[in-house]
């Protein structure tokens, strides 16, 4: 018999009460399509629940000096928003691809991040634009980069007592242009055998700066720095951005492993064309604005 | 076990359930009120069966706490039919083009279509695929079922 007891704080100081409360015992739920179907799934519960869809203000998508995303915006927010479509494209990709629209309207990009899976289809996205983790706890707020927040799978730095609060992304972004690839053999309601983001920056056709991020490659979603560094200062031609997606394909940035979903050779061979691909779509993205 | 009370609008009216803490929106919905449309196919968000609207969004009942459907207003297949037995234009759109085989799936068809055309009253084939990616039917195919949605938005506008 699953047991648990359910509580729904109004405010992050009631929040952080609990959890000095109950510890260890208690989980934080906010969408719930993890925590619910992990309960369902291994029958095992924690003692309590702390919802966190009481804090109706950690809801919203904003522009000042950069962008800022509440940790509960849900994935429909965000697939919605003509500003993060434009804007953060690749976090468009990434959030409009998760489960079905029954799933979308209640997930948080915060419980995505949170829970931690290798294939967090936000994860990538937030990777290539830079974004900073707000945590909240007791004694204040700290800012961690996406790039150091995941420790190992379904594992992140965020402590016991800690809330993770917002996303922020800076506002140099949105001279980028991203993409982001969900290499899945459906087109709705599965995870990926891998996903792909890409931002560049270009100043004509000269690559000023670059970053790939790479979910389902490695224990966590990972950046691929050594193809990132290849990239600065070449030319935005074929070639370079097939060597590119050599390196990211190569033991130097990621470790696919064999699962059921893809076997690591396959992973490679997609890391590789799709490095490339998704740079020349983040290219288009930024000729086009 | 604990029990909660937990008050919300259910097809229009107000009511309250007290349900044990764990229960989700489905099991309320099914057991406590004893309305059975919504179904519960898979239990975990993946076939869409359970899907229900609440404040306006399409949501797996499956995977809604009770606990959170405090204040909202939620609507089920049994609410979208006339009070006079009339049946919902999306309703009848099903039965016209043969959208429904066994029928499982059909109540979180019509819920997760419901609230696509109350939001886009002229979506396009593809936003009509989207709408319903999270619901699965494993007898007819979605040719009929797309078709039906289409139809249901052209008698809506």
């Amino acid at each position: 018999m699953i047991d648990y007891d359910y509580k729904k704080p109004e405010s992050l100081e009631e929040v952080f009460s609990l959890l000095k409360e109950y510890g260890p015992k208690a989980t934080l739920i906010a969408g719930g399509t993890d925590v619910m179907v992990n309960i369902r799934n291994t029958k095992k519960a924690p003692e309590v629940l702390i919802s966190l869809r009481g804090l109706k203000d950690l809801r919203y998508i904003k522009k000042n000096k950069g962008y800022h995303i509440g940790a509960l915006t849900t994935h429909r927010m965000l697939e919605l928003s003509e500003l993060v479509k434009t804007e953060l494209s690749a976090l468009y990709d990434g959030a409009s691809r998760i489960g079905s629209v029954q799933v979308r309207n209640v997930a948080t990009i915060g419980g995505n991040i949170c829970n931690a899976a290798p294939s967090a289809d936000t994860a990538g996205p937030l990777l290539v634009l830079d974004a900073q983790v707000v945590l909240e706890g007791p004694k204040g707020r700290r800012n961690v980069p996406i790039a150091e927040f995941f420790t190992g799978t379904y594992k992140t730095v965020r402590k016991q007592g800690e809330v993770l609060v917002e996303f922020q992304i800076p506002a140099e972004m949105g001279h980028f242009g991203s993409a982001y690839w969900k290499h899945s053999r459906r087109k709705a309601m599965n995870l990926p055998i891998l996903g792909i983001a890409v931002s560049l920056k270009l100043d004509d056709e000269t690559i000023t700066d670059a970053r790939i991020g790479l979910t389902v490659a490695a224990p966590t979603p990972v950046r691929a720095y050594k193809a990132e560094e290849f990239l600065k200062g070449k030319q935005l031609t074929g070639d370079v951005l097939k060597e590119a997606g050599k390196i990211a394909a190569s033991p130097e940035c990621c470790s696919p492993r064999d699962s059921i979903r893809g076997e690591a050779w396959y992973r490679r061979e997609i890391i590789e064309v799709y490095v490339a691909r998704m740079a020349m779509l983040a290219a288009e993205k930024i000729k086009n604005r | 076990m604990k029990k909660v009370s937990v008050s919300f609008t259910l097809n229009g009216d107000p009511v309250t359930a007290e349900v044990p803490v764990t229960w989700s929106l489905l099991k309320t919905l099914r057991e406590y009120f004893e309305l059975t449309g919504a179904k519960e196919g898979c239990g975990v968000g993946e076939c869409g069966a359970c899907t229900v609207i609440v404040d306006g969004d399409a949501v797996n009942a499956c995977l809604y706490p009770v606990f959170e459907a405090e204040g909202k207003s939620v609507m089920t297949i049994e609410g979208i039919a006339g009070e006079d037995g009339t049946l919902h234009p999306i309703q009848t759109a099903f039965l016209e083009n043969n959208g429904v085989q066994c029928g499982y799936c059909t109540s979180g068809m019509i819920m997760s279509a419901k609230a696509l055309l109350d939001q886009n009253q002229g979506p396009m084939e593809d936003e009509i695929r989207t709408s319903i990616a999270g619901n699965f039917c494993r007898c007819t195919g979605y040719v009929q079922i797309v078709e039906a949605i289409e139809m249901a938005a052209r008698e809506m506008e």
